[in-house]
C-alpha cells in the first residue's frame, strides 16, 4: 500500500519511502562504505574510480562528483546516508542542511539562533512560506 | 517484581554530544542547552534505575538499507558507541541486561509484537546523547540499559498508536519480571527539525509544546494523530517523536489506568544546530 499522497504534498520536503529507497539502493549504501577510514582515503584519492565500484546510475555519480544533496535526495538519497560524504568533507549537519535552503552557512545559522524556519507558509505546496522555492526535482516520482 | 517508576524524554541531537565531547558546555550557544539537564543530575541521585530501557533510533549506523527492521530490542550483554563517520564518542561502553532483554522480548512477542532480537550492534548518537545529557561526564553509566531501536527513517514508519500500544506490552512485560528492580523508560528524538531540502531548518514551537501538553495528558488522544502531521508540522525529522509514545504507553496510566503521572521537570529551547531541543520527566503516580 502507497503512502498517502499527503507526504509528496509538503514544500521543499523530500519523504524517504520504499519507492525512494529502491531507487537510492546503492547510492546509499556507497555513502555507507564511507564510515570506513580506508573506503574514505580511497574515495577522496580518486572520486570517479571510487563510484565506478557501485552500481549507481551516471546521474547519482554526477550528483556526488557536484556535492548536489538536493539532486541526491531527488534520486532516492536519504540524509542520514547522505551525511557520511559530508562527514567524509568535514561538513557538520547544520552546513549540510543549509546548503539545501540555497541560504549562506552564516544566514542559515542566523536564522536557527532566531527560532527557526517558520511554519506558516511552508505546511502545504503552493502556499507563500520560504521553503515552497526551488519547487521538487521533476526526478522524483519518475 | 520490577518496577517502571519514571520515564524520561529527550532529543538526541549529535551537535549535543559533539559540543559535550570538545567541552564547550559553557559557551554561550550550548550553556542554555545543558542547563535544561542540570535538574537530572540532583534527580537521579534519588531516582536512581537499575535498568534503562532506552528506545531511540538508528541513523544509518548500523541498518544500513541491507536490513531494517521496524521494532529491535538489543538482548546483548554490551554495546560500544559507534563511530559514524567522526571517530566514536569518548563515551562508556554500554552493559546491557541481557536477562531481562530476553524476558521482555519474549513477553511482548507474546502480545503480538514480532521484535527482531540484536545481540551485537554499536550505538550512535541516538542512544549514546541522551545518556551524556542527563548523567554527564562519568566513567561508566550509571545503570544497566537495554536499547530499543525503531526504524523513523524509511517510511511508513510505525503509527503513534502502534508504538503506544508497544509501550503499554513492553510496561506489562516488565511489571511482571519477578526481579525487584527499578526501571526506567526513556524515549527520545525529535523535537521539530528538517534536515533536508529547502525547508530544512523548520522549527514549530508552538507544535513542540502542544505535543509537550498531550504527551503529559492526553497520551491516547495524541496517539490516534497520523504520522503526516509530524512530518508536516515538526519536519521529516520530526517524525522521531512518535517514538516517545512508546515510554509514554509503558506509565502505569496507560498500562493499569490510574492517575495521571507527575511532571518532574519539563524543558524546551530553540536551537542546538537544526533542532528543538525537548526534555521531560514524568514520575509514576504511587
Ligand atoms: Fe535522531
Amino acid at each position: 500500500m502507497a503512502l498517502d499522497k499527503e507526504f509528496n504534498e509538503i514544500p521543499g520536503t523530500i519523504v524517504f519511502d520504499a519507492e525512494q529507497s529502491r531507487k537510492g539502493y546503492w547510492l546509499n549504501q556507497f555513502c555507507m562504505s564511507l564510515m570506513k577510514a580506508e573506503n574514505r582515503a580511497r574515495f577522496k584519492a580518486n572520486e570517479r574510480a571510487y563510484l565506478d565500484e557501485w552500481k549507481m546510475t551516471e546521474e547519482q555519480k554526477q550528483a556526488v562528483l557536484d556535492r548536489d544533496l538536493n539532486r541526491m535526495m531527488a534520486l532516492g538519497g536519504n540524509i542520514y546516508f547522505l551525511s557520511k560524504i559530508g562527514a567524509t568533507d568535514g561538513k557538520s549537519f547544520q552546513q549540510m542542511a543549509g546548503s539545501m535552503t540555497g541560504m549562506s552557512e552564516h544566514d542559515y545559522r542566523d536564522m536557527m539562533v532566531k527560532g527557526g524556519r517558520r511554519i506558516d507558509g511552508n505546511r502545504r505546496i503552493g502556499e507563500d512560506g520560504d521553503a515552497q522555492r526551488p519547487q521538487k526535482d521533476p526526478a522524483k516520482g519518475r | 517484581m520490577a518496577r517502571i517508576t519514571a520515564s524520561v524524554y529527550t532529543s538526541h541531537i549529535p551537535a549535543v554530544g559533539a559540543a559535550f565531547d570538545l567541552g564547550r558546555t559553557k559557551e554561550d550557544y550550548w550553556k542554555p542547552v545543558f542547563a535544561g539537564y542540570d535538574f537530572d543530575k540532583q534527580w537521579m541521585k534519588t531516582h536512581k534505575p537499575d535498568v534503562i530501557f532506552l528506545v531511540y533510533n538508528d541513523h544509518a549506523t548500523a541498518f544500513s538499507l541491507q536490513m531494517i527492521p521496524t521494532f529491535a530490542i538489543m538482548t546483548g550483554p554490551e554495546f560500544n558507541p559507534a563511530d559514524e563517520g567522526y571517530g566514536a564518542r569518548p563515551v562508556p561502553k554500554v552493559i546491557g541486561d541481557p536477562e531481562l532483554a530476553s524476558y521482555i522480548a519474549s513477553a511482548v512477542i507474546q502480545q503480538d509484537f514480532d521484535l527482531t532480537m540484536v545481540n551485537e550492534i554499536d550505538v550512535d548518537h541516538g542512544l549514546t546523547v541522551p545518556l551524556s545529557c542527563v548523567f554527564g561526564e562519568v566513567k561508566e553509566w550509571p545503570a544497566k540499559i537495554i536499547p530499543f531501536a525503531v526504524n523513523v527513517v524509511q517510511h511508513p514508519v510505525p503509527s503513534g498508536a502502534r508504538c503506544l500500544a508497544l509501550g503499554r506490552a513492553i510496561g506489562k512485560a516488565i511489571m511482571s519480571y519477578p526481579e525487584d528492580i527499578n526501571v526506567h523508560i526513556w524515549g527520545t528524538g525529535g523535537m521539530s527539525h528538517q534536515l533536508q531540502g529547502p525547508r530544512a531548518g523548520l522549527i514549530n514551537k508552538e507544535w513542540d509544546n502542544a505535543f509537550l501538553d498531550r504527551l503529559i495528558d492526553d497520551p491516547k488522544g495524541l496517539s490516534q494523530m497520523p504520522n503526516i502531521d509530524y512530518v508536516r508540522e515538526a519536519g521529516s525529522e520530526g517524525i522521531e517523536l512518535v517514538m516517545w509514545l512508546i515510554a509514554r504507553g509503558a506509565m502505569s496510566d496507560v498500562v493499569a489506568g490510574g492517575p495521571k503521572p507527575k511532571v518532574a521537570h519539563r524543558f524546551y529551547h530553540v536551537p542546538a544546530s537544526n533542532t528543538a531541543v525537548g526534555h521531560l520527566i514524568l514520575e509514576n503516580a504511587g
